[in-house]
């Protein structure tokens, strides 16, 4: 892209455009390829407590390969994953992503992923924890090509808001040129289960406390193989 | 030990406890029975701080503490346990996480020293064989996937573990066959110690066959209308709530 992106851009709608035009232009996306029948595991992490952060990726995954990416997105006041993957035949790609934003904080995780050839599998987990007037966004297209047939793609994103004013955005996008095909995707946005923080107080678990646990929990899906970013978030969480 | 006087409380604005007193001595079981509608979950939820429930009047003490002045995590570390009528499923938090956190935050909150791994799991495991659970079901989510009888011995197994000085069980006998009643009625019977307390409140008179209050009272309107001893129970459930509840009109 060379111009600035504007609202009208379907990737930017959520973005911060102040910030990003401050880093104006946006470094080439990083290209990753994974060789056929290979496995990669990859981590991003936006932890830095201030100012822009933007992570680009444009990847292949060659036949038979595995792709993992974990997102821990938590730091700077706007923060952009963005990742293009197309998969070859018998591909997979599993993505765990999670947001974490609390006071005016902007984060979005922007995927495509491309269905190119027959068999191929994609995973996208995406949990945003928002709290006070922060903003977390996923903007997902699956895009499965004319003969892929058997393709498997599944997202599920969910948000949960600790506060009545941060705000979640969700757009999944399907876009399927094949007819033998399972394309599966659910978006919810929800607040701490009150009957469950009720219940934890009436056994001596203070609000804190409670709210971290169920947190933690929420946020599970999207990190399981990754123990590390869960310490990570807990400790995010309880601060 | 639980002193509760002229307790007034309102749901939504609605008034739904008018005035209730009891008092229920260290040692002692009560029962509370009353129809539907009489105020029995309110009390219990009021007892437990549960938010949306607001006191307008009135004083609940438990040993001298003014529980009312309490939140309700740290009416549990004085010694209150709620059981409920309807267990809450907590997906992706383990039992054993949940009431390993909620043994500790209590003796953190009592200045006592908190449990170990090992002796926590040893504790638990005595209370839920004793209840017939096992450890597999407690190393799942807390009440997900459980039967609503596994999830009342569910209850009796954290309120064993929890020990607490006053129990209030909020229906704990709805919804139960036969051996899960006598399962629930066992870790009542169980609690019962010379300085401990136990609020009971049913609906059925069929829990009370296996656990044998010191009182009886009924509830009407919001408040406590009639107590008697343990033939009280034998006689509503034949006689039914209709001539308390007009006694209630008409006062």
């Amino acid at each position: 892209m060379i111009a600035l992106p504007t609202r009208r851009d379907e990737d930017w709608r959520y973005s911060d455009l102040a910030a990003i035009e401050r880093v104006w232009p946006l470094p080439a996306p990083e290209r990753l390829v994974v060789a056929a029948g290979a496995q990669i595991t990859r981590t991003i992490v936006q932890d830095r407590p201030a100012g822009v952060a933007i992570d680009a990726l444009d990847v292949v995954i060659g036949a038979g390969g595995t792709l993992v990416i974990h997102i821990m997105a938590m730091g700077g006041d706007y923060g952009r994953v963005s990742i293009d993957v197309t998969l070859e035949e018998g591909a997979r790609f599993d993505l765990g992503g999670v947001i974490l934003a609390r006071g005016d904080a902007n984060r979005e995780i922007v995927t495509v992923v491309r269905h190119a050839a027959p068999g191929a599998t994609s995973r996208q987990v995406i949990r945003s924890v928002l709290d006070d007037r922060a903003t977390g966004s996923f903007l997902g297209k699956v895009a499965v090509a004319r003969g892929a047939q058997k393709s498997d793609a599944i997202q599920s994103v969910k948000a949960l808001l600790l506060s009545r004013s941060a705000t979640a955005n969700a757009k999944p996008e399907l876009e399927i040129f094949a007819d033998d095909v399972k394309c599966a995707h659910g978006a919810t946005v929800g607040e701490l289960d009150a009957n469950a923080l009720f219940y934890m107080a009436s056994r001596g678990i203070s609000t804190d406390e409670a709210r971290a646990l169920l947190t933690e929990a929420f946020i599970a899906d999207a990190l399981a193989g990754a123990p590390d970013l869960a310490d990570r978030a807990v400790a995010w969480l309880r601060r | 030990m639980l002193e509760i006087t002229d307790l007034h409380a309102t749901v939504d604005g609605k008034a739904i406890l008018n005035g209730l007193t009891l008092s229920v001595a260290a040692g002692q079981i009560h029962a509370i029975m009353g129809p539907n509608g009489a105020g029995k979950s309110t009390l219990s939820y009021v007892l437990a701080g549960r938010a949306g429930y607001a006191v307008t009047g009135g004083t609940v003490m438990l040993d001298g503490t003014d529980l009312l002045a309490l939140d309700a995590h740290e009416r549990a570390a004085a010694g209150l346990f709620l059981g409920l009528q309807y267990p809450v499923e907590i997906p992706g938090v383990s039992n054993l996480t949940f009431l390993r956190t909620a043994l500790n935050a209590q003796r953190r909150a009592r200045g006592e020293a908190e449990a170990s791994g090992a002796e926590f799991l040893k504790l638990v495991k005595r209370e839920a064989e004793g209840f017939g659970l096992s450890l597999d079901m407690l190393k799942r989510a807390v009440n997900v996937g459980f039967s609503g009888g596994e999830k009342k011995r569910n209850e009796m197994v954290q309120m064993a573990v929890l020990a607490p000085r006053v129990a209030v069980l909020d229906e704990t006998d709805s919804g139960l066959d036969i051996d899960a009643l006598r399962v629930v009625a066992d870790g009542i019977n169980r609690l019962r110690s010379p300085t401990t307390a136990t609020l009971l409140i049913t609906h059925y008179q069929r829990l009370l066959d296996y656990v044998v209050p010191d009182r009886v009272h009924v509830l009407v309107a919001g408040r406590i209308v009639r107590s008697g001893g343990p033939e009280l129970a034998r006689e509503l459930e034949t006689s039914g709530y209709a001539l308390d509840a007009q006694s209630s009109l008409a006062a």
